[in-house]
């Protein structure tokens, strides 16, 4: 315990470990937000969903905070509701059935274009379908009749689709250019202030009733921005940070360990058991790893745990074993070790007991090292299109955002934002790690 | 990467000495010796291989589901059979599928099999593809492969070659004047190890292909490739720019600095220290004294670098769109093309093996120990 008390009192003293530690706590503190925020179930539900899911959010579009280091605005995404009460609605009762006028009334302050703008409305009737009347209210006083038609039980009704509408506007620019453009301008510039959206509905019987919403679709979304399929990319970063931990440790204590074990029962045994750990070494190392790894991925299954189980079968007999053999053949040799035969240790004892806990000053760096390694692996099966099939990763992101030429397009934060995680854990882990070994083994102190 | 941190040998088995045999009988009888041992080395390594890629027969079902809804296909486009009845079409059918099935030795016993696949692996004779093709049209799967293969070597030949040679001189150099700024720069840089190459390739893709604009986002040629073969060398040299930038932010930092801290070591040797004394050049006692000593262990380092090389190929050109054996590999799996995928598995086991077997031949050359048979010359 005071060892350990020593150690960790020592490391603070690099302040490259500091910076280390910091970001693992950070990221640990990530990964309990994001089991908590979002349970397991509901994440991956959400990653798996689709149009119904995030019918909300617009296509492939960075994050809010963008705003903040772009000299033009970009609009937000938004969705005023009937339902509650985003939107006012005002009921007229008639003879038979009603009218009645749902106002939506929003800021526009932005430099651009929206995406895309859509009704989505809903009725109760029983025979008679509702009559409704679109009208569109630019800051200068303009009044535009969008659309006039009559509705299902459910309706969309997307403004950028609607080619009379567009005819209507000049037929210059798309729809949602033109409602927002100031019309005297020779290229499309948005007016900014307050527009309004009118939804004047008329039903022709007396239960009958009618709610829409409308939905904008802006050119900035959430906190991290949205990806090709609508999806939220915050889900996928915040769930990315406990898988990737956990994958990253898992492996680097499973490997570290079981090579430790298997490298000190072949010291101890010797013979044909040590000479059966070096060919299985050598033949190791003619294995290609990823290639092995795609093959299983490809032929039975993507799952994050089997691909783990593997990883750690495959690099148990990598190089690390060897740096191991050449200490437990010094140690097996030393006094002690003698002493302990003569008083009748058994050969699990000694294996136990008096080698392995010689090398745990070599093993612990060395795990901290290794966590980056498989981090990164988990990162490039995804990124090789062989991620695990329903959880969201941070490689996957990556893989989707490469697949879809985020890097052609200018969707750099697509790619940028699991990067640059992936990058603050790979260095965290490598400067505890560092530091670490110089703690644990000062002969290797660099001069 | 933990590899490289404490820098360990490739295990080495000089035969034992025999008195009076020659330098040269004992370099090839190693170098046999060591032939033969990789040689069983690869055997044992492919053979597991395909024990994954046919794990109990499970390939072979999907594959033999594969020929029996190819079979119904045909049956269902050719009008003669279509006009049978359901018996002789069902005859028929099955006869279709009895010879497709031996065609591929899908009814020989597992172990049969097994041998019958070992040995078609070893040779690449893995038939024909399911679904790929070769860019000049052939199905077989060893051209697919092998026609791609140049481009692998290319770029990952050039590329370590370069950096061996990048990192051996920066690092004699910084080992001359350690404590310097540049000394420090690099050791702080060591830790840029920890992500691989393809990582820092998305961000050199990023600034310089899609910012600045000034090199291709990947590929090998442009399109379409240059006529003249000056054009030609051009072109390929600034696609290759952007990978070797990537490998070689991943590499280069720790390598010179595990490489400069060898040096360190064996310049403060007494027989350095004599040498300094006897009035010798720097550069006689770089290369002389401090060089030929670490040389063995540099080149371990060198080798387990290209070997890390192949096994990240696949997801290098992936990345960077090189159309070499590792992005047929991707687009395999991609395809579900069974026989491709073990194809390419197999060679770069075949590429490790001759690696570690080339690396074992330049290890005789440069370690003296194994040259004139000294026991010594077999580590752990």
């Amino acid at each position: 315990m005071k060892t350990l008390q020593r150690s960790i009192q020592e490391l603070l003293r690099y302040p490259s470990a500091v910076a280390g530690l910091v970001i693992i706590l950070v990221l640990i503190g990530i990964s309990i937000y994001a089991m908590v925020a979002i349970p397991y179930d509901e994440a991956i539900r959400l990653w798996r969903g689709g149009e119904e899911e995030w019918y909300q959010n617009p296509r492939n579009v960075p994050p809010e905070w963008i705003n903040y280091f772009t000299k033009n605005d970009l609009p937000r995404s938004f969705v005023l509701s009937s339902q509650d009460g985003s939107a006012e609605k005002v009921v007229a009762a008639g003879a038979q059935g009603s009218t009645m006028t749902i106002t939506y009334t929003f800021d526009f302050p932005y430099d651009d274009f929206p995406q895309e703008l859509i009704l989505y409305f809903s009725a109760m009737y029983a025979e008679k379908q509702p009559y409704v009347t679109i009208v569109w209210l630019t800051p200068d006083g303009r009044e535009i009749s969008v659309a006039k038609f009559s509705i299902g039980r459910s309706h969309t009704y997307r403004f950028s689709q609607d080619a009379s509408l567009r005819r209507k506007l000049g037929g210059k620019w798309s729809v949602q250019t033109a409602l927002f453009a100031n019309p005297d301008e020779e290229t499309p510039v948005p007016m900014k202030g307050t527009y309004t959206l009118k939804v004047i509905g008329i039903t022709f019987e007396a239960d009958s009733d009618l709610d829409a919403k409308l939905v904008m679709h802006g050119k900035v979304a959430g906190l991290a921005g949205t990806d090709h399929r609508r999806r939220d990319l915050m889900v996928p970063l915040l769930w990315g940070t406990p898988i990737a931990l956990a994958f990253g440790l898992l492996a680097a204590l499973g490997t570290t360990v079981t090579t430790m074990v298997i490298a000190a029962f072949g010291v101890w045994y010797g013979g044909w058991v040590d000479e059966i750990i070096q060919r299985i070494t050598e033949v190791n190392m003619v294995l290609p790893f990823l290639p092995i790894l795609m093959m299983i991925g490809a032929f039975y299954s993507r799952s994050i745990w089997l691909i783990l189980g593997v990883t750690i079968l495959l690099s148990i007999f990598g190089g690390t074993i060897k740096n191991y053999r050449a200490i437990f053949l010094q140690v097996k040799e030393s006094p002690y070790i003698e002493a302990a035969q003569a008083y009748g240790a058994g050969n699990w004892r000694i294996v136990f007991r008096y080698l392995t806990p010689r090398i745990i000053p070599m093993l612990i760096p060395q795990l901290v090292v290794l966590v980056p390694g498989f981090v990164f692996l988990e990162a490039s099966l995804a990124v090789l299109g062989l991620g695990d099939p329903v959880l969201p990763t941070w490689g996957k992101v990556i893989n989707d955002a490469l697949s879809n030429g985020a890097l052609y397009q200018g969707l750099y934060y697509w790619m940028l934002e699991p990067a640059v995680l992936l990058m603050l854990t790979g260095l965290a882990f490598a400067l505890v790690g560092y530091s670490l070994d110089r703690i644990f083994n000062p002969r290797l102190r660099g001069q | 990467m933990s590899e490289s941190i404490q820098v360990e040998e490739i295990s080495t088995k000089a035969t034992p000495k025999k008195k009076g045999t020659s330098t040269l009988s004992r370099v090839t009888r190693y170098t046999a010796v060591r032939l033969v041992t990789l040689f069983f080395t690869v055997v044992v390594g492919v053979f597991l291989t395909i024990m994954i890629a046919n794990m109990g027969g499970y390939v072979d079902e999907i594959r033999r589901g594969e020929i029996r809804e190819m079979v119904a296909l045909q049956a269902n486009a050719n009008p003669a059979i279509r006009g049978l009845d359901i018996e002789a079409r069902n005859a028929w059918m099955n006869g279709q599928i009895r010879l497709a099935e031996e065609r591929e030795h899908l009814n020989d016993p597992f172990v049969m099999r097994t041998a019958n696949f070992l040995t078609r692996a070893l040779t690449l004779n893995l038939g024909r593809s399911l679904r790929m093709s070769s860019d000049s049209g052939s199905r077989t799967v060893r051209l697919i492969i092998l026609e791609r293969l140049p481009a692998t070597l290319v770029l990952f030949g050039t590329a370590n070659l370069l950096l061996f040679f990048i990192d051996l001189f920066a690092a004699l150099y910084l080992s001359r004047r350690y404590g310097s700024f540049l000394d420090k720069v690099i050791i702080a840089l060591t830790p840029l190890n920890s992500a691989p190459g393809w990582f820092y390739g998305l961000f050199l893709i990023l600034i310089f292909a899609a910012i600045f604009k000034v090199l291709p986002f990947g590929g090998m040629v442009d399109a379409p490739p240059p006529e003249a073969s000056l054009d030609y060398a051009l072109s390929l040299l600034k696609h290759m720019v952007l990978p070797i930038l990537a490998w070689g932010v991943s590499s280069v930092f720790l390598t010179i600095y595990n490489w400069r801290t060898f040096f360190l070591i064996y310049s403060s040797e007494d027989y350095v220290e004599m040498a300094k004394a006897k009035g010798l050049t720097s550069r006689d006692i770089e290369s002389r004294y401090v060089l030929r000593p670490t040389l063995p262990t540099i080149i371990t380092t060198f080798a387990l670098m290209l070997i890390g090389t192949w096994t990240g190929a696949p997801i290098f050109e992936r990345v960077f769109n090189w159309p070499g054996i590792g992005r047929i590999l991707f687009q395999a799996v991609g395809l579900y093309d069974i026989p491709v995928i073990v194809g390419s598995t197999v060679i770069f086991a075949y590429l490790l093996a001759i690696t570690v077997f080339l690396l074992d031949f330049i290890y005789v050359l440069v370690d003296p120990r194994v040259k004139i048979g000294q026991e010594g010359g077999s580590r752990a």
